[in-house]
């Protein structure tokens, strides 16, 4: 395999996920590392209504290029990690459903470890990326909403 | 004239996802759009940051024909 294929992987879309095949794609020969972060729809919530799925809204042309930037500054502050994918799925997520999968690679476990870690954090804090809690009979946009960041503003 | 994108909360407000709005800078063109769009796509745009292609903006920033500007509620993704 060459080491210096495509090492980025940044898909938003409203087709069902598959972190086994992120994770595969990940797979590097001289790395002893691959950590899969999956973030599931899950059915608690702030309200008092029993979640049945969420609904994810973006526009997917802002949304990838807002990933790619968090993947920029991943390579700046873990250059050893060798390949990064980030699937955000949009549209109806039923609860259990992957939502957003992140899939890091490195030679070694700290550096993807921490490098998903904040690939995720950042995601969730810079991407334009808005969630509905749907249940029977009425919906909402979540309650956790905080205000959108740079990811620039996420490195101290 | 330029190109608004509504995201979130205020495209539901807006009941539209995107259009477009004479104005000289993006001061001008959300003034237009919270004309159209009513009061409570006015709250949201309150709270929202405005990108102009992409990056923030300030509320006299120029805009043009070529430019897209964003209402960016906060966010509750991944």
């Amino acid at each position: 395999m060459d080491l210096n294929q495509a090492s980025e992987w940044v898909v938003v879309t409203a087709d069902s996920l598959r972190p086994d095949q992120v994770a595969g794609w990940v797979t590097r020969p001289d790395c002893g590392a691959v950590v899969t972060f999956c973030g599931t729809a899950r059915a608690n919530s702030t309200l008092e209504h029993e979640i049945i799925e969420l609904e994810y809204d973006t526009d997917i042309t802002l949304a990838e290029t807002r990933i790619r930037a968090v993947t920029a500054v991943v390579r700046q502050n873990w250059p050893v990690v060798r390949a990064i994918a980030v699937h955000h799925r949009i549209g109806t997520v039923p609860v259990t459903d992957t939502a957003v999968v992140v899939a890091v690679s490195s030679p070694h476990r700290r550096e993807a470890f921490e490098a998903a870690q904040f690939c995720i954090d950042a995601v969730k804090r810079t991407v334009p990326m808005w969630k509905r809690e749907v249940w029977r009979g009425g919906s909402a946009w979540s309650a956790e909403a905080q205000d959108i960041v740079n990811v620039d503003d996420l490195i101290s | 004239m330029s190109r608004l994108l509504l995201l979130g909360p205020a495209r539901e407000a807006a009941g539209v996802r995107r259009a477009e709005f004479p104005g000289d800078t993006v001061a001008d063109v959300i003034e237009r759009a919270v004309e159209r769009f009513g009061p409570t796509f006015a709250e949201i745009v309150a709270l929202s940051h405005l990108w102009v292609n992409g990056d923030d903006a300030a509320r006299d920033h120029v805009v043009g024909p070529s430019d897209e500007i964003a209402v960016v509620p906060p966010v509750s993704g991944g």
